[in-house]
């Protein structure tokens, strides 16, 4: 292992850690947004955009994340759409991760006895109010856990990004490996910032679980219904 | 005596089930201004149901539900305005378990009726204190018992000021000695003059509380009359028959 090596390339990982976590960033509030209102919309039932919802999922959960970014980003130019790999990458992680958040929220929101729903109408709270009051509180509580998951896959999953030549950790390392062929340093080093990146979620993720449980909402406290 | 003032009024209501099973089959049916009408019947005989089609919680197929000469319907945009006035309780209390009790009792007056937040206070205090639970106000619903919770369900509904109250077999899901704490309160609220449709499977309660009592079975109306009629000299075979099942005779 040469040390010098690392030494000298390091400040390579850390800029492209920034470009990484960024992206997953942004692809991630995005994906929580989409998440959210998709649920919604298959919570409260609306018509038409339920159907566009469930095809949305379908599409996006059941075709490879480097699959869509390829035709982000060789595909649509050929229609005359061109984007920049960043935004490829945003599109792509939120298209993708949408989806996941999206179920996740479901689960949650089915966890809910629906008779909480007609509880909150009977006080006079509209149907949106009771879901933005009533039933998301407790959904996303019990959620919590596959968001968390949800998260530190979307991270993971950034590491097809440079297939479309988006200048993130798997970038560099792939790119220092054809220029010197210190394949041992630079994966070494890839593996190290992956590490560096997730472990503080993960354990950000876990703190937070613990405190939705001792807070009292969530599954403990769930009044059955009937 | 007293003029009477018409407050509630459904006629010719018909529901039936997605299997189209008829519940409630064609009836017809009026609550007077402070009159605690008790609704009894075997399970499954649509009393539940009734209940909740009068707070437009349930579809229903044909038929008229009139609130103060008003027709009300879920699918109308006002529903929600109209429900401020018909409070519910129901059998599984159904508090917002992420909430405080003072959470839950709070939530509606401050976010539907916009009320301000030192009066509501103030009233919630004061319905609090008076079912007993005022030490409870920062405890989580899953920090009471079943009666408890079910007397905080009353106060949530009271705070709103409704005209009148629905309650769905509040009881059911207590155990026993905690069954009396809950019916006290709803006793003091009829002596009050609340208006109220009660829902129960507790004669006692029903001939101590009614001022009519509606014996329901297969989706009409049987029978119709004051409590001590019907309670001691039931019409109807059917009623006699329901009756009877709360009689225990002893094993010799």
């Amino acid at each position: 292992m040469d040390v010098n090596f690392i030494q000298n390339y390091y400040p390579l990982y850390v800029e492209a850690a920034k470009m990484t976590i960024t992206i997953s960033f942004i692809g991630i509030v995005l994906s929580l947004v989409i998440g959210l209102i998709c649920s919604m919309i298959k919570a409260l039932k609306i018509p038409v955009l339920g159907k566009v919802v469930n095809i949305y999922i379908e599409v996006s959960r059941n075709t490879p994340l480097l699959i869509q970014l390829f035709f982000l980003y060789f595909g649509l130019p050929k229609l005359g759409i061109v984007f920049s790999s960043e935004t490829c990458a945003i599109i792509g992680l939120s298209f993708l991760g949408g989806s996941y958040m999206a179920e996740a929220f479901r689960t949650g929101i089915d966890n809910v006895a629906s008779i909480q729903m007609e509880s909150g109408l009977s006080l006079g709270f509209t149907k949106g109010q009771v879901f933005r009051h009533i039933i998301l509180p407790q959904a996303v509580a019990t959620s919590i856990p596959v968001l968390c998951a949800n998260i530190i896959f979307l991270i993971k999953e950034t590491s097809v990004f440079s297939a479309v030549a988006l200048a993130d950790l798997m970038f560099v390392a792939k790119d220092l490996i054809g220029i010197y062929y210190k394949t041992d340093e630079a994966l070494f080093m890839l593996v190290l910032s992956y590490l560096a990146i997730l472990l503080p979620v993960s354990l950000i993720c876990t703190w937070v679980e613990r405190r939705v449980r001792y807070a009292g909402f969530g599954n403990t406290s769930a009044v059955s219904g009937n | 005596m007293k003029k009477q003032e018409e407050i509630l009024k459904v006629e010719h209501l018909i529901k039936s089930y997605e299997n189209g099973k008829p519940v409630l089959n064609d009836l017809s049916f009026s609550l007077n201004k402070g009159e605690v009408v008790v609704i009894v019947g075997p399970s499954g005989c649509g009393k539940s149901t009734f209940l909740r089609c009068l707070n437009m919680l349930e579809p229903i197929d044909s038929g008229k539900i009139i609130f103060k000469d008003q027709p009300i319907s879920r699918s109308e945009k006002n529903a929600h305005e109209i429900r401020q006035k018909i409070g519910m309780v129901f059998q599984s209390y159904e508090l917002f378990p992420h909430k405080t009790i003072m959470g839950n009792i709070m939530m509606a007056p401050l976010k539907v009726q916009k009320r301000n937040k030192k009066e509501v206070e103030q009233a919630e205090q004061q319905l609090l204190e008076r079912v007993g639970l005022l030490d409870k106000k920062d405890a989580y619903p899953r920090q009471l018992s079943g009666g408890q919770k079910q007397r905080v369900a009353i106060v949530r509904a009271l705070i709103m000021n409704p005209e009148i109250l629905l309650l769905d077999e509040i009881t059911a899901a207590l155990d026993p000695e905690m069954v009396r704490e809950v019916l006290q309160v709803v006793l003091e609220l009829a002596r009050e003059g609340m208006t109220m449709v009660i829902v129960t499977h507790e004669m006692e309660f029903a001939k101590a509380v009614a001022d009519r009592v509606l014996f329901l079975d297969q989706g009409v109306v049987v029978e119709e009359s004051r409590p001590a009629e019907f309670f001691n000299h039931p019409e109807t075979e059917r009623a006699q028959q329901f009756l009877n099942t709360f009689h225990y005779d002893a094993i010799e």
